[in-house]
């Protein structure tokens, strides 16, 4: 079968289960997404599993692919490779954290909730998209 | 236990999916590289399936278990727009969010990463400790 459609088919398959997951998880549920967050409060712990379901079943992937040649549909792993700790990585989580303590919102489960439909949720991603384009188009390239 | 053993499974789903897109077409489940590429216009037909598959997760969640999984927001709108925008310029300035950095990342015992996750559990917790401080 054609190298492209295999990885579309793997692409598209992935996408399902990670959607499933986080359906599953509670992750597309600001209120209980907050509640994790909110450590000083009413702390709800259970979203810590998620995290620590997630991290243990990819680390199984990452010790398989380091006895691998290449993936199965292309010729090499696209990892990243940079080690460097500086200010873009810092200064860019901290943003990224206190919006999704503001909103409850990551960018996948952003995503996958526009299938449950709720206005807020088309809104939260066109801003969401929004400040994407601004940083990749207008911020970064600055001369 | 009944509200961790969903979370628990749900989170394994999620490294199975990242274990699937890492070992199949060698791409890390990373969806703010995902989503930022597929807005660049880069890659589309990979970033396209996988957003589409995001999309049709919780249609798979609705034909397993008979209702849509929970979706409760209480922030207001301007506050939404805010938070959006801090999201978006954020996760594609700090190189990933807490599928990139929190799950592989970690998987990957990336010191980068593990700042990143430590930077945005902690500014996560600030964030919800100040609405709660204000009475949001």
């Amino acid at each position: 079968m054609n190298r492209n459609i295999n990885q579309f088919v793997a692409a598209l398959a992935s996408g399902v289960v990670f959607g499933l997951g986080l359906s599953l998880s509670g992750m597309l549920n600001p209120v209980r997404v907050q509640g994790f967050l909110d450590v000083f409060g009413d702390w709800d712990p259970s979203l810590a599993f998620v995290l620590g379901g997630a991290v243990v079943v990819a680390f199984i992937g990452v010790q398989v692919m380091k006895r691998m040649q290449h993936p199965a549909f292309d010729d090499s792993f696209h990892v990243p490779t940079s080690r460097r700790i500086d200010a873009p990585l810092v200064v860019g989580s901290a943003l990224f954290g206190l919006g999704w303590g503001i909103g409850g919102f990551c960018p996948g489960p952003a995503v996958a909730s526009l299938s449950v439909g709720l206005p807020q949720t088309f809104l939260f991603v066109i801003a969401m998209l929004v400040g994407m384009t601004l940083y990749d188009r207008v911020w970064s390239r600055r001369t | 236990m009944n509200a961790y053993l969903p979370s628990l499974v749900g989170g394994m789903l999620i490294g199975v999916s990242a274990l699937m897109l890492l070992l199949l077409n060698g791409r890390i489940a990373g969806i703010s590289g995902i989503v930022g590429r597929l807005a660049q216009g880069i890659g589309l037909t990979t970033n396209l399936a996988f957003a589409l598959g995001l999309l049709l997760g919780p249609l798979a969640y609705l034909l397993m278990f008979g209702g849509w999984p929970v979706v409760q927001i209480t922030t207001g709108w301007p506050l939404l727009i805010v938070a959006g925008l801090f999201v978006g310029f954020g996760s594609r300035m700090g190189s990933g969010c807490t599928s990139g950095h929190g799950v592989l990342g970690l998987a990957r015992l990336s010191p980068r990463s593990m700042v990143a996750v430590a930077t945005f559990l902690t500014a996560g917790a600030v964030a919800v400790a100040f609405l709660r401080g204000v009475g949001l």
